[in-house]
Order: C-alpha cells, then sequence, then structure tokens
C-alpha cells in the first residue's frame, strides 16, 4: 500500500524550493487581510468555534515551505505565516497536502475520509481540530472571492477574470480554487 | 418511493443534503439533547427555522433528533428542545427517551414522535409499546438486526421503520452502551457524545500513528494503514490468545445493495449516518444512495459502490443484516 | 438499606450455579435475590430445570425472589419468553427491556434493572404509573443524579453496589469472535470465564470483560465509600453483582457497613481482599469517568 490511498495533487518541489528564500512579510499581510474579511463577511464562523475560538492552531500545508498560525479570536482574528521548521507554540495541528486542506476548505473533500487515508494528520486538541473544520465546512468559504474580497474597491473588477482562469486552472492542478457550490448560501 | 432520510451537522449540510436529493433531513440543536453533540456541530434555533424553510420550499422534510436522556433534575433544556422544535414546524422529533415521549406525546399531540435508534426496540414487542403508549408513528431499528429480522418486526407492528444504510457502524445495542462514560466520563446518553473529541489524542509514533482516549491506548497503526475514528468498539485489544478488533473491525456500515431486500421486508425510510461528517461527505453519500433508490423504483439494478474512500477504515460492512456478522 | 443480589450476569456451569444459589439461601445475609438468564437466551436451557428449586429454596430461607428477564431481546423465542416470564409467575419480576413491559398487565408490580434507560424523573415516573416498586438504575449515574431520582419518591431506588458494571450489549458474541466462531455455533466458549474474558489494551493494561454479547467492566464497582451519601440521599437497595468468590463475605461487608459496624476504608480493604485480580472503581458514582479506581 502506498502512503497515501487517494492520489492528491502535490505542489511542485521545486516551485516550493523556489519560494523558501521568499521575504514571508507580503504574504502575512495579505493573510491578515483575507482573515479580517473572512470575520466580517462571516460572523457565523467564529461564534460556531465556540470556546475553541480560543485555541491557537497549526495550519500546516507540507508541500509548501511556510505553514500558518491562526488565532480566531472572535473579537480580533489574527493569522500570521512562519517558515517551515521554525520553531512555533500551538495546540491544534492540521497538516497536509495543500490540495487536501483547499479541499477541505471548499467543501470538496471531507476531512474524515482524509484523515482515514492518513493524506492529512492531525496532532494535539482534537477538540480543537474538529469545532474548527466544522465551522469552516458551514461557513461555505470561498477562497477565491474571500481574496477578491479583501483587495477592497479593485476586487469585483478581478474577480470576474480570476473566475474565468480557475476552471482550467482546477483541471490542471487537480486542486479545488473555489467553493463546491457556486450559488451564495441563502442561510 | 423509500424515503431517503439523510444526516446535516450544520445549516450548509442541510441545503446540501437537500440539493443532492434527500428527501428527509435530520438535525439537531447544539447542546446535550441529542447524540451527536460535537464541537462546532448542530443548530441554533434561528438556523433550524432557515433550514425547515429552506428544506420545506424545496420539498423536503426536517426532522429534530431529541435522543439523548434527560439528567435527573434538569429536564428543562430537553423540554424546550421539543416545544422548540414543535414551534419551528419540524416534521417529527426523534426520541429515545420514555419520559421525553410521554412529554412529548401530552404537550404536543400533534407532532409527529419517531424513536430513535438510541431506544434500541429491537422486536415487535418492544415497538408495539412505544407505539401504544406514546403514539409513535415510526421506530429507526437498532443495527443488531438481520434483513430477515426486519421483515419478521415489521408482519407484526403496525409503524414505519427506518434502517440504516450507510456510515458510522454502532456494534452494540444503541442508547445501551456506556463505554464511553467508562473510559472518558462523558456518556453518549447524557452528554450526546461517544468518544468526545476532548479525550481523544492523536499521537505521531514515528511512521505511526496512535489513538488514545482518556487514559487508554485504543488504536496503533503503522505506515500507510488506515487511521479509525477514536471509537472504542472499533479498537485494537487482546483478549486471550486474540489480539485485534475483539469488538469491530474499523468498517463502515454500506447496505446500497440490500436495498430490494430492505424493502420487500417493508421498510419505509432509508437512514444515512454522519452530521459529525462534512459537506462533501453529504453530498456524495446523498447524491449517490438517491440514484439508488430512484433505480430501485424503476426497477433498476442497484449502481455499484463508489463510496469507498468515505468510508472509516476505507472499508465497508453489510452489518448485522446479514446473519454471519455475528 | 436493604440488598439485593443480582442476577449471575456470566455463564456459570449448571453444578456451580446450583451450589451458588444453595449456598446464598442458607448462608447469604441479602434481603432480595434475582435470578435467570439476562444476557443470553442461548445459556437458558442450562439452567432451565434449576429454577424452581432454586427460587423455592430462597423463598423458604426468607429471600425474597425476582425473575429476571432478557435484556436484548430479537428472536421469536426470546419474545415467547418474554411473555412466559410476564405469565407463568406469581411473584415480583424484573424488567430489563421494555419488550416485557409489553406483556405485563397496568398495575401489575415489578422491578426494573440496571439494563433499563432510567434517567430521569420523567421515565422514572412512567414506570411508577405502570407498577414499578423498585428501579435499579443505570451503573453510570453519578450521585447527583441518583440522589434527584430517589427525591422524587415514587418508586424503591436501587443503586449497582458491587460487582464488573454491565457497559454494553450486542447483537454479537464476542466470545465467539474472538475464538473464531460465529454466535450460531459458538459452542458455549463463555463458560470458560463465569467472570468475563479480560480484554487489555495494547499497552498490556486491563480495560474490559468479555461476557458473551455483554461487555463487563474490568474493574468492579463499589459504593461501599458512599453507603452514607446514598442512606442519606433515600437510596432503598443496594445491588451486589455476583463474581466468583465468596458472595456470603461480600454480603456480610455490605451489611456492616450499612449498620456503621464497619468503617468505610477497612471495609474497602476487606472487599479488595476477595477479589485480588479486580480493582475497585468508584468512578461513574463520584462523576468521573467509570474506570477511575478508589482511593482510599
Amino acid at each position: 500500500m502506498t502512503e497515501q490511498a487517494t492520489s492528491l495533487p502535490l505542489f511542485p518541489a521545486l516551485a516550493s524550493r523556489l519560494m523558501q528564500p521568499l521575504p514571508l512579510f507580503p504574504l502575512r499581510l495579505a493573510a491578515q487581510k483575507v482573515v479580517d474579511s473572512l470575520a466580517a463577511r462571516h460572523p457565523g464562523l467564529f461564534a460556531r468555534l465556540g470556546d475553541q475560538a480560543s485555541k491557537t492552531f497549526l495550519l500546516d500545508p507540507t508541500d509548501l515551505p511556510f505553514a500558518f498560525i491562526l488565532r480566531p479570536r472572535p473579537d480580533k482574528p489574527a493569522i500570521d505565516v512562519v517558515k517551515r521548521g521554525e520553531a512555533v507554540a500551538w495546540e491544534a495541528h492540521i497538516a497536509g497536502p495543500f490540495a487536501a486542506l483547499l479541499g477541505m476548505l471548499h467543501g470538496t473533500m471531507d476531512g474524515d475520509a482524509l484523515f482515514f487515508s492518513r493524506d492529512i494528520i492531525i496532532e494535539g486538541d482534537t477538540e480543537a481540530v474538529l469545532a474548527l473544520r466544522n465551522a469552516l465546512d458551514d461557513a461555505e468559504i470561498d477562497l477565491l472571492g474571500e481574496i477578491t474580497a479583501s483587495l477592497g474597491p479593485l476586487g469585483p473588477w478581478l474577480e470576474k477574470p480570476l473566475r474565468s482562469l480557475t476552471p482550467v486552472a482546477e483541471r490542471l492542478t487537480g486542486v479545488a480554487l473555489t467553493r463546491a457550490r457556486a450559488e451564495p448560501s441563502d442561510a | 418511493m423509500l424515503e431517503l432520510v439523510c444526516p446535516a451537522g450544520t445549516p450548509a449540510a442541510l441545503r446540501t443534503a437537500v440539493d443532492a436529493g434527500a428527501h428527509a433531513i435530520y438535525c439537531g440543536f447544539a447542546d446535550e439533547t441529542n447524540a451527536r453533540n460535537f464541537p462546532g456541530l448542530n443548530f441554533s434555533r434561528d438556523e433550524l427555522k432557515s433550514g425547515i424553510a429552506h428544506a420545506q420550499a424545496r420539498g423536503a422534510r426536517v426532522l429534530v433528533a431529541i435522543n439523548t436522556f434527560p439528567r435527573a433534575g434538569e429536564p428543562g433544556l430537553w423540554h424546550r428542545a421539543i416545544d422548540d422544535a414543535a414551534r419551528l414546524g419540524a416534521h417529527a422529533v426523534i426520541l429515545a427517551d420514555i419520559g421525553l415521549l410521554a412529554y412529548a406525546a401530552e404537550k404536543h399531540p400533534a407532532l409527529r414522535r419517531h424513536l430513535s435508534v438510541q431506544a434500541a426496540a429491537s422486536n415487535a414487542d418492544a415497538i408495539n409499546f412505544y407505539v401504544h403508549e406514546f403514539g409513535v408513528k415510526r421506530v429507526v431499528l437498532p443495527r443488531v438486526l438481520s434483513v430477515e429480522e426486519i421483515a419478521t418486526i415489521n408482519r407484526d407492528i403496525s409503524c414505519e421503520t427506518e434502517v440504516f444504510v450507510f456510515g458510522g457502524l454502532c456494534v452494540m445495542a444503541e442508547g445501551r452502551c456506556s463505554l464511553s462514560s467508562y473510559a472518558t466520563g462523558k456518556s453518549p446518553n447524557m452528554n450526546g457524545a461517544c468518544s468526545p473529541a476532548s479525550h481523544v489524542v492523536y499521537k505521531q509514533e514515528g511512521d505511526g500513528l496512535a489513538a488514545r482516549l482518556g487514559d487508554f491506548t485504543i488504536q496503533r497503526v503503522g505506515k500507510g494503514e488506515a487511521a479509525p475514528y477514536p471509537t472504542l468498539c472499533k479498537g485494537c485489544f487482546s483478549a486471550g490468545d486474540y489480539e485485534g478488533h475483539v469488538f469491530e473491525d474499523p468498517v463502515s456500515l454500506d447496505a446500497a445493495q440490500l436495498i430490494p431486500r430492505l424493502a420487500e421486508a417493508g421498510v419505509t425510510a432509508l437512514k444515512i449516518e454522519g452530521r459529525q461528517r462534512s459537506r462533501a461527505y453529504t453530498e456524495a453519500v446523498v447524491r449517490a444512495f438517491r440514484a439508488a433508490v430512484d433505480a430501485h423504483a424503476r426497477g433498476l439494478p442497484i449502481p455499484a459502490g463508489v463510496l469507498q474512500n468515505l468510508t472509516e477504515g476505507q472499508r465497508s460492512t453489510a452489518g448485522a443484516y446479514k446473519k454471519s456478522w455475528r | 438499606m436493604k440488598l439485593t443480589l443480582g442476577p449471575l450476569l456470566g455463564h456459570w456451569q449448571p453444578q456451580a450455579w446450583a451450589d451458588f444459589y444453595a449456598r446464598v439461601a442458607d448462608e447469604a445475609d441479602v434481603d432480595r435475590v434475582v435470578l435467570g438468564e439476562v444476557v443470553c437466551s442461548k445459556r437458558l436451557p442450562f439452567i432451565a430445570d434449576l429454577m424452581a428449586p432454586a427460587m423455592e429454596r430462597l423463598s423458604r430461607a426468607g429471600k425474597q425472589v425476582v425473575l429476571a428477564s432478557l435484556a436484548l431481546v430479537t428472536l421469536p423465542r426470546e419474545r415467547a419468553l418474554c411473555a412466559d416470564v410476564a405469565a407463568a409467575t406469581e411473584g415480583l419480576v424484573e424488567v430489563n427491556d421494555p419488550t416485557l413491559l409489553h406483556y405485563l398487565e397496568r398495575g401489575r408490580a415489578f422491578t426494573v434493572g440496571p439494563l433499563v434507560n432510567v434517567y430521569n424523573e420523567g421515565t422514572l415516573a412512567y414506570l411508577a404509573a405502570r407498577g414499578a416498586e423498585t428501579v435499579c438504575l443505570p451503573p453510570e449515574l453519578p450521585l447527583a443524579a441518583i440522589t434527584a431520582l430517589a427525591a422524587a419518591k415514587v418508586t424503591d431506588i436501587e443503586v449497582w453496589g458491587f460487582g464488573r458494571v454491565p457497559l454494553a450489549i450486542s447483537g454479537r458474541c464476542y466470545h465467539a469472535r474472538v475464538h473464531g466462531l460465529h454466535k450460531d455455533s459458538c459452542q458455549f466458549v463463555c463458560g470458560e470465564d463465569p467472570d468475563g474474558l479480560p480484554v487489555e489494551t495494547l499497552d498490556h493494561e486491563s480495560f474490559l470483560a468479555v461476557n458473551g454479547v455483554q461487555t463487563l467492566s474490568f474493574t468492579a464497582a463499589c459504593v461501599l465509600q458512599e453507603v452514607d451519601a446514598l442512606k442519606q440521599a433515600g437510596v432503598a437497595r443496594l445491588r451486589l453483582s455476583p463474581q466468583q468468590t465468596d458472595m456470603v463475605a461480600v454480603a456480610k461487608i455490605f451489611r456492616e457497613r450499612i449498620k456503621g459496624s464497619l468503617a468505610a476504608a477497612a471495609a474497602v480493604r476487606q472487599l479488595q481482599a476477595l477479589v485480588p485480580d479486580m480493582p475497585l472503581a468508584n468512578g461513574f458514582m463520584v462523576g468521573r469517568f467509570g474506570a477511575e479506581r478508589i482511593t482510599v
């Protein structure tokens, strides 16, 4: 049996290596902007976390040279970007190929199934991991939409051309770049 | 046509299930009143109200599971859950506790009452008891019965039956298991969670993975082996000369191929387990089973299984429906 | 506070079964004896002819006798057995599954065993109205819940006082499974382990015990330290579940603790000496995890 029961696309090692020396500062800024926008657009996401919102999560795309530290405090959610191998404190750790993490975020992949197949690894506070997984699943996040929303007035101008490219990019990479359900949720 | 009853742990999953072809969706409130009281899961009153409106607009029904056993001295939380389910227009409540059945029958006689699998009514006499005493309209059968036994039961009862066809498999009579409570102090019957995440720790051991529940190591798998749910009854133990899965292998139930026989046995509804799973699971499983139910209604063969990846341990079983399981 | 001797949960050989109840009748200081097969209907033929003489001997010795019914009823012959239990006996019967309620006439007095889910006042009130005179509560209930239920004062409340705790019951036979057999051709391998077959974790820690289709705790529950609190709560009875030890001595320890002539710590030490291989636990009673052991 191979290590991965499902064949998830991996981020190309060469590309990952080329990204290693890049400064993290711009990425940090961008990530925080997206999280701020998320918090504004999905207030229910943080309410759903309940007590678990006080935990610190290490979100670890194993095929990228960096990882994310998420502190999903309802009043001021924060995200940080750290280099792979850098010592950081966390309470809950979710690790797996970037494609798996994006697939979970976009509702195209089932977190339990990825866990059964050992494609993702979880460590630490299992309750916190479950809460975050369930809250994100309910929020029906579309990362592309969140990114364009975080760009402010420029966003809508960029969204359409980006969306027209994603089906091609998804076919090429096998990665879910947008949410599974296209229509907005009507609560 | 057989009715397909589908799980929703979140409002998003409810909408996904409706879109994927569910005839009915079951869900619960975000507290100890239901048997999937997991972190980040379940519905507020407002969310249930919107969910019911969404489902009704598309011809689907919403069933509310209030299937734990109220704590002595504090029945208010459970009574309010029934009152609110009735007020918000739930099609039925799914109950297990005798006291709650009596409460619902008295206070909300018009609200349909289903007997939860957590009541483990495993024969026609027990079912008739609940029908006569509390006006139960449907019983969810425990997963300890064979198809033949289900057929026998249906001949001797006057209410509808609902059976599980996919998902996590309890090997013990449901609602009669305190294994989890013994290991963690959190009781499935009282707190609504089996093998609660708060007491589960996964530990990477080199290439291997160990799962601990409370103070007990219940599973250890090597490199490349499928990881199981950390449920006690799927754990690895030793007993006498035997070492392995003493109670049950880490498998999920998949009874898709038994749909024609279950229909012949007089079953009204098919139930999918998994309120704790993602909407990706809901989408895939509901769509596959709706196709299977439609195929059966048209007299066509049931499509072959496509859901292997979503099963625990990536393996499936027909469970107790086949007598050899015992 | 009275003492009830619960039914034998393990599959004891017929001679051992008969000897056990003969000694209980003659020597054990218990008020009530519940007997009959609860766990597996396949075991019934072994004791069918022994039941009536045992019940008669116990009655003659001044013990109140209660006939137990099956906990998990699926087969037609098991339903028929429930009908027989309801019809054949004049004395008290113990309901271990709602199946039996279907057969009991309204108003007929009965007792309720620990395998019926009585968690709250609503369920207790229903059962009392149907004729329940004693309810043995589920062993996982903590003292707070027991206190609330006893305060309802609608039936006598009985509490699991001693013995391996029944934790689960299944359609599948685990004794057969670990011996590579199926339930239908089990060869009664459960008879080899009258107290259950111990189940260890991968770290070789004793954890559970398999008793046919039933799963028991490895530890033996013991409420000797909580006797005063239970008395104060108004609990009417303690249930002693038979293990392969001197149950006459077990009953004596509990009786003396109830009377107050034996201190809790000494009582626990004496009881542990009677079951050296079964650690005593009170986790359920104190509202923690059931396997948590007694600290003296």
